[in-house]
């Protein structure tokens, strides 16, 4: 499984583990988790649309929290329910270049069972580290 | 049991952990509750009311509210008042929804005469209100005007017919704070936010119905003074909303702001990244109370354009105007907000910077800010049970100074929504919730699993406790007959 629900450290709030051998999947992994908490049916959801995506960031803690943030605000700003097809991470001048292609459709509410909300990423517990393994992140949202 | 070996008992309602609990802490932490509530209590919120201890220019105590539980930053229950001068703001003590809060509706209509039409009004709330996740609001604005909204607040409503004055002088400050300045939000907050006016959201946000039993008034004087007893087994709606995806941005941009800033600029060490802050005094602090207050207006805005829809419903389905169906506001309560509020300190009066998340505002009588028709019974405080439980009002009293006038603001959670959902089934819970008499709607039964009753701690101890802490004195219990939930 690449990643867990933890009710351990958060109760008003979603808190999970993901992880991963690479970082492209840790955060293909870690959107999985968040849109997961909005929509029941994720697996429902039509490749309507895409959306290319590049943001920077100093270092993979940092890419993280905003490429999951980047999700939330397109399901307020558009409601789009997204996840990333492709991902690549590079290193560049500023740290790190996160370049992704999002897919996705709007909500649709007679085929996607939504659930509750996610407000934003927290930097409660919050963590990227590299592992023995590859990639571990926990993420606490709130909702 | 989570309760630290250092926690000391200062009264029945009162527990106090001192500053050689960890290191940095500038004043004691204190907690509100009963013996039974602080033995179940998180380890969150002993771990997270000391770390506010920690943040420059905390006066007297960091507070916890008996409904407090882990949240980020700040427990949710916390409170914290800041010199100015001297200390900080910091987004972690306020949330992600800022003025998130409830609202209490009153009608004259009785159980009585609602009951055959109840399936009908909460469909009709259901459809009229937009709920869930994603939802976008009935009134259609313009990014420009969005930007006018956030600024103005409720009177933006008053001037577009979505409100009276009455309204607005039965909301906090009312329903704008001055100051509040659109050209401190981003882009991205306003295209977030600006098409979701008059929009409930999910979670624990909700519109319901609920009727005042006779047995069930606790001080007949202010439930009389509060318009609570007009008829018997009187229904009253009460909601609870907030300023949805354009004050989650709000707080997202300035929560990275301030960690970019805090150490290397202003030398500010802290033990938790989530309370991210800067002195109240620069540019980041002014640019953030400013935005802040933006988030604040929408969410008056957004709560009383819902209360318009409301007012529509009920008129509809009981072919008379509005007025005639008595929906009048008892009044807005604000609880995620920071606020520059005059308090006694060391014997005199001071204005300080009071941080409040999960908590609400709760002052005496005969303190300035409130309306004319409240200055002799406090101020009326709306608390929101769990949908299953039912709802409390009371009133601040003269006695909380200590705790700069604030009170709980809801049950607080014990469960988290991922064991709730192990546990609970949607459909099966509202099933049972009609038998028991409460109707309710939901986008999402994985969502109204996360909100079973059973999830929350218990709200008659939770008003319970703030009443004897001298905090808020209970004047009804409300019982819920109809819920729309997103």
């Amino acid at each position: 499984m690449p990643f867990e629900y933890r009710s351990d450290i958060a109760h008003a709030d979603v808190a999970f583990d993901a992880w991963a051998p690479t970082l492209e999947e840790l955060f293909r992994d870690a959107a999985r988790a968040t849109m997961e908490v909005m929509v029941e049916n994720l697996d429902q959801v039509r490749p309507a649309q895409t959306l290319e995506l590049k943001l920077e960031q100093e270092n993979e803690e940092m890419l993280l929290f905003d490429f999951l943030n980047e999700l939330i605000f397109y399901k307020d700003a558009r409601r789009l329910i997204l996840l990333p097809a492709d991902i690549e991470i590079s290193p560049s001048d500023g740290g790190l270049t996160v370049r992704a292609t999002l897919s996705g459709e709007e909500i649709a509410p007679t085929r996607h069972e939504m659930r509750t909300d996610v407000k934003a990423v927290t930097f409660l517990r919050y963590k990227v580290e590299q592992v023995p393994q590859g990639w571990r992140a926990t993420v606490v949202l709130d909702v | 049991m989570n309760v630290p070996a250092a926690l000391k008992r200062i009264s029945d309602t009162l527990w106090e952990l001192p500053m050689s609990y960890k290191e940095g802490m500038l004043v004691p932490a204190r907690i509100v509750a009963s013996e039974k509530l602080i033995n179940e209590m998180d380890a969150g919120v002993f771990e997270q009311v000391s770390n506010v201890a920690t943040l420059p220019g905390i006066q007297r105590y960091a507070y916890c509210m008996p409904d407090g539980h882990w949240g980020y930053g700040f427990p949710i229950g916390g409170v914290a008042a800041m010199d100015p001068r001297s200390g900080v703001i910091s987004p972690g003590g306020i949330g992600f929804d800022i003025n998130c809060g409830m609202r209490l509706v009153l009608t004259n209509l009785t159980a009585e005469q609602v009951q055959p039409k109840l399936h009908q009004l909460v469909d009709r709330l259901f459809a009229r209100i937009p709920t869930g996740v994603g939802c976008h609001g009935f009134v259609k604005l313009k990014q420009d005007d969005f930007r006018t909204v956030v600024q103005q607040g409720s009177r933006w409503c008053l001037k577009n017919g979505f409100a009276t004055q009455e309204d607005l002088d039965m909301t906090e400050e009312g329903g704008c704070f001055p100051g509040a300045d659109a050209t401190h939000i981003s882009e991205k907050a306003v295209e977030r936010g600006y098409n979701q006016l008059g929009t409930l959201g999910s979670g624990n946000h909700y519109c319901e119905i609920q009727v005042v039993q006779p047995q069930n008034i606790m001080d007949r004087e202010l439930a009389d003074a509060f318009g609570l007893t007009t008829v018997p087994n009187q229904v009253v709606i009460m909601f609870h909303c907030g300023s949805r995806g354009f004050g989650h941005q709000v707080a997202t941009d300035y929560l990275k702001l301030f960690l970019s800033v805090m150490e290397r600029k202003y030398g500010i060490k802290i033990v938790d990244r989530e309370l991210a802050c800067a002195p109240f005094h620069s540019p980041e602090g002014q640019a953030y109370f400013s935005a802040m207050k933006c988030a604040v207006n929408m969410a008056f805005a957004n709560r009383q354009v819902i209360l318009h829809r409301i007012r529509e419903v009920f008129s509809d389905v009981f072919h008379a105007a509005p007025d005639e169906l008595g929906l009048r506001m008892v009044y807005d309560v604000a609880h995620n907000t920071a606020k520059l509020e005059r308090h006694l300190i060391n014997g005199s009066r001071k204005e300080l910077l009071v941080h409040r998340k999960g908590s609400t505002r709760a002052f005496g009588p005969g303190l300035p800010g409130l309306p004319e028709c409240y200055r002799k019974t406090g101020q009326p405080v709306i608390i929101g049970g769990s949908m299953e439980t039912g709802s409390y009002l009371l009133a601040g009293m003269s006695t909380g100074g200590d705790a700069w006038f604030t009170t709980a603001h809801g049950s607080g959670r014990t469960m988290s929504r991922h064991e709730a959902k192990k546990n609970f089934r949607g459909d099966k819970l509202q099933r049972e919730m009609e038998q028991r008499g409460i109707y309710v709607r939901t986008d999402s039964f994985g969502g109204l699993a996360e909100e079973a009753g059973a999830a929350y701690k218990n709200i008659d101890e939770v008003v319970e406790a703030t009443e004897l802490a001298g905090l808020s004195k209970r004047v009804a219990r409300l019982v819920p007959i109809g819920n729309i939930k997103g």
